[in-house]
């Protein structure tokens, strides 16, 4: 009785993350700032559903499947590289080394750091 | 000594490789174990040539706390950017670029901070400086951006400097 | 009750996905395409396992962890052609 009320309040929590992240990407109003709430909502979101469907396996058809812990991983695992590389896509078009703060000690981030013939070394 | 290490470069790598294709198979049998511990073997050893150097974790137990700290930050990290989206409106929020000057060294640590810093309260990195001395992170509402600054090197920096270094 | 906890479920995400559409359509900036076509993938994600829940087969994890890696390496490849011009040097 009490795996239920667990499985239907991950899958409320999860619904209610997942519209969130992507209503912010409406909502929101700098490039920016939209980065945020796809990256985050979302992961707490397909997390509660991971979390839901786990227990139910466990209550509900009475085995472990690790499929779940596998996908979340992954998840969280991407997320931060596509956020980087969708970061990294405005600065190359729409931010100047002006517009950013100082790179400490050396000066230049390494999205802008691209015609001494320094890089291609990636 | 250094046969063993050329043939298991990565033994972590390894031990990972192991575990996630029994994930994969999904089944705890002496047959899934002993062929994901074969790719295990195998694919380090090929990947060699692309990841020379070792990776070296001084403290294991140190690993254990890091991912509990970032799991529960996770969790306060939706709840208050999905507070941000749900009520707050866009002329009253402060984003703001900050730079967050590093004293990790190792590429393995500057990736895994910049990873915590996406997943985290607020911010995200974007960028790291031409020479790996500096992170870019955007924040999404900062009041005090010297804080936010301070708090990524106090309570994230400061953990993975013991760990990997 | 899970039944009904799943149709909440159902409509949240439909109508993310719903919107991150809307976004790839309307967006006058690339990089808001790429971001919404990498939730879009995310919240697929999310529909397809809590179909699975819903019809207690576990069939759609397959489906799920391919969505996942397609997704990403998708999203990474786009955003690469942007930065770069091409994908592989």
């Amino acid at each position: 009785m009490i795996s239920e009320y667990l499985i239907a309040g991950f899958l409320i929590i999860a619904g209610i993350f997942g519209f969130l992240g992507s209503f912010g990407l409406i909502k929101l109003n700098d490039p920016m700032s939209r980065l945020h709430a796809p990256t985050k909502a979302t992961s707490l979101g397909v997390g509660g559903v991971l979390l839901a469907s786990m227990v139910h396996g466990i209550a509900v058809e009475g085995h472990l499947s690790l499929h779940e812990v596998m996908i979340t991983l992954f998840l969280f695992l991407t997320a931060p590289v596509t956020a980087l590389f969708i970061a990294k896509v405005h600065l190359h078009r729409h931010e100047t080394p002006d517009s950013l703060p100082r790179a400490g000690e050396d000066g230049i981030w390494a999205t802008h750091n691209v015609d001494d013939g320094a890089e291609d070394k990636d | 000594m250094r046969l063993l290490q050329r043939l298991l470069p990565h033994p972590i790598l390894t031990l990972l490789l192991t575990f996630t294709w029994i994930m994969l198979a999904n089944s705890w049998t002496l047959n899934s174990l002993v062929f994901g511990f074969l790719l295990g073997l195998l694919i380090p050893f090929l990947t060699q040539p692309y990841w020379p150097q070792q990776m070296k974790v001084k403290r294991p137990l140190k690993v254990v706390e890091y991912i509990f700290v970032v799991l529960y930050d996770i969790l306060l990290a939706n709840v208050a950017v999905a507070r941000i989206v749900a009520f707050k409106a866009n002329a009253k929020r402060r984003p703001a670029w900050i730079a967050v000057p590093l004293e990790l060294r190792t590429p393995e640590a500057i990736t895994v901070l910049a990873g915590t810093i996406t997943m985290t309260p607020g911010t995200v990195s974007a960028d790291v400086s031409a020479e790996g001395h500096a992170l870019l992170v955007h924040c999404l509402d900062a009041d005090d951006p010297d804080a936010v600054r301070d708090e990524i090197k106090q309570r994230y920096e400061r953990r993975l400097m013991e760990i990997f270094e | 009750m899970i039944a009904y906890a799943a149709i909440f479920a159902f409509v949240c995400f439909a109508l993310a996905v719903l919107m991150n559409l809307w976004k790839i359509l309307s967006a006058d900036e690339i990089a808001d395409r790429i971001l919404a076509l990498d939730s879009m993938f995310i919240n697929a994600i999310a529909l397809m396992v809590l179909y699975g829940l819903a019809l207690g087969t576990e069939i759609y994890f397959e489906a799920a962890l391919i969505i996942a890696m397609l997704g990403f390496v998708s999203t990474v490849a786009y955003a690469r052609f942007i930065l770069r011009g091409n994908i592989i040097e």
